[in-house]
């Protein structure tokens, strides 16, 4: 999986293309797909394959990337049907003998070729609530939080995640109801939700449920399966079910009672 | 660092779509038994209320589906009521005892208990 | 759903695990060589356990099914809004409707 890379010597600084072998691409376009062909590499990554079209073929592609090793995430796209990060993909893992197919993410605006408006993905983590909420009277001092406590551990299991948009280009149910959340907005609330020196968890419980909200998962696991992170969408998800039933069967008793009394 | 995004090797066709899309598929199987659960359900009623009018018209009903078409159908709807219950409990568990499961072999063994049900039912006899 | 839909769904689906292994178990057994009306009868006819057993069966059954069409709905349709809410309480009522006509019919008949 790690294979050595060739490292290329001063007097020869590009990694040798191997002899005779071709590699197929095709790219989503605006007005279709375009196919283009490149040299296999050693340990060629589909970034180094997309960036060697844009630069050497076609100076019109337009495509996202920053780190190029997997920190940012910002060079996810969909690769042979899937989402992925291209820097931490290897060609040889994912092409057929068919070659690359390449298109824009899914459940997303396109602005052009293999670029997509992030736009709707951040809404969304907005609406969720998906920022800290101090409170009108933070406390002077620091919390004492207790990394072993069970909601720092929940907490930790989905901070990680950096907005990359693989989980929400992977998930059907955005796909099909496109109010839906999504998995990254509602697994950052869940953080936040565990987050004891939070003081918004009420109206974030209100903001996660509903028909756009957690009770609309249907547990297919596509987020979890696709994160490149190895978060866990579903389980963020599932405890935000948990949460939002736990108040509203709350306020469901305090209403009979307050009646009743 | 997640070596997540890479893959032991090249993968196949069809084959590599099937481990991976567990979760879709039970998912999938879920709903479709719900909904043939739910446009039988009201048939199931009428049938039975016919009992109103006797015993006879409910038999002479009955007596109506004693041939292969329904028998199929039949099991088909006892297969998918064991189906929809199985995958139904594992979404519950999912939900409220936060197990992180292996996802496709949880399926399969979900799928096979329906089936399961399902054939004892055949071989209960016609 | 709303949670309190969500917590309607998910709390029959219990009550429904148990009423389902109970009528899948009834099935197996009552279905061996063949089955009559005079032998599902014999079986429920004044019987108030199996009654209040299927009256049970039938609420959550009733319950249960519209909040999963629902979604079904909504989510591999256009249709949403108050008419769909308004078209499973009619299946709601419906189910209900029936269901307990039917689990009257073999008590009584």
């Amino acid at each position: 999986m790690n294979a050595p890379v060739p490292t290329p010597s001063r007097a020869d600084p590009t990694v040798e293309a191997v002899p005779g072998e071709a590699l197929t691409v095709r790219i989503w376009r605006d007005d279709g797909f375009q196919t283009f062909t490149v040299a296999r590499r050693p340990a060629q990554t589909i970034l180094d394959v997309v960036t060697e079209i844009q630069r050497a073929q076609d100076p019109t592609l337009a495509y996202r990337f920053a780190c190029r090793v997997g920190m940012c995430g910002s060079c996810a796209m969909t690769v042979n049907g899937r989402p992925r990060w291209t820097c931490r993909t290897r060609v040889a893992a994912v092409a057929d003998d068919d070659g690359l197919t390449l298109e824009p993410l899914r459940n997303l605006p396109v602005i052009k070729d293999l670029a997509v408006d992030m736009e709707p993905f951040f809404a969304k983590w907005t609406a969720a609530h998906g920022a800290f909420e101090p409170g009108d009277a933070p406390p002077a001092d620091f919390a004492r939080v207790a990394p072993d406590s069970p909601a720092r551990r929940a907490v930790d299991a989905g901070i990680e995640c950096i907005n990359c948009g693989v989980c929400y280009a992977a998930c059907d149910v955005v796909t099909w109801n496109p109010d839906y959340l999504g998995p990254a907005a509602l697994n950052r609330a869940w953080t936040l939700v565990n987050d004891v020196r939070d003081r918004g968890q009420e109206a974030r419980l209100e903001a996660v449920s509903g028909d756009a909200g957690c009770q609309s998962c249907h547990t297919h696991m596509s987020c979890t399966e696709h994160c490149p992170k190895a978060l866990a969408p579903t389980f963020a998800i599932a405890g935000l079910k948990r949460a939002t039933a736990r108040s509203a069967l709350k306020r469901l008793g305090a209403r009979h009672f307050r009646r009743s009394a | 660092m997640s070596a997540g995004t890479q893959t032991a090797g090249p993968r196949r066709g069809a084959f590599r779509a099937a481990r991976p899309r567990a979760g879709f598929a039970a998912a999938l199987l879920h709903r479709l038994s719900g909904i043939a659960l739910a446009l039988f359900l009201p048939m199931h009623f009428i049938a039975l209320g016919t009992a109103l009018q006797g015993a006879d018209r409910l038999e002479s009903f009955l007596g109506l589906t004693h041939n292969g078409f329904v028998r199929t159908a039949e099991w088909g709807l006892v297969s998918a009521l064991a189906l929809h219950m199985v995958l139904g409990l594992r979404v519950l568990a999912l939900e409220w005892f936060v197990a992180r499961e292996r996802t496709a072999l949880v399926v399969s063994a979900c799928v096979a208990a329906g089936l399961a049900v399902g054939l004892l039912f055949l071989l209960g006899g016609a | 759903m709303s949670p309190l839909l969500y917590v309607a769904q998910r709390g029959t689906a219990v009550i429904l695990a148990v009423a389902v292994a109970v009528h899948l178990g009834t099935i197996l057994y009552a279905v061996r060589g063949g089955l009559t009306a005079g032998e599902i009868l014999g079986r429920t006819q004044g019987n108030h356990a199996f009654l209040l057993f299927y009256g049970l069966f039938v609420v959550a059954a009733a319950i249960h099914a519209p909040i999963g069409l629902r979604s079904i709905l909504r989510e591999w349709t256009s249709w949403r809004g108050r008419s769909l809410d308004g078209a499973m309480l009619a299946v709601a009522a419906l189910l209900l409707v029936l269901g307990l006509r039917a689990a009257l019919a073999v008590y009584v008949a």
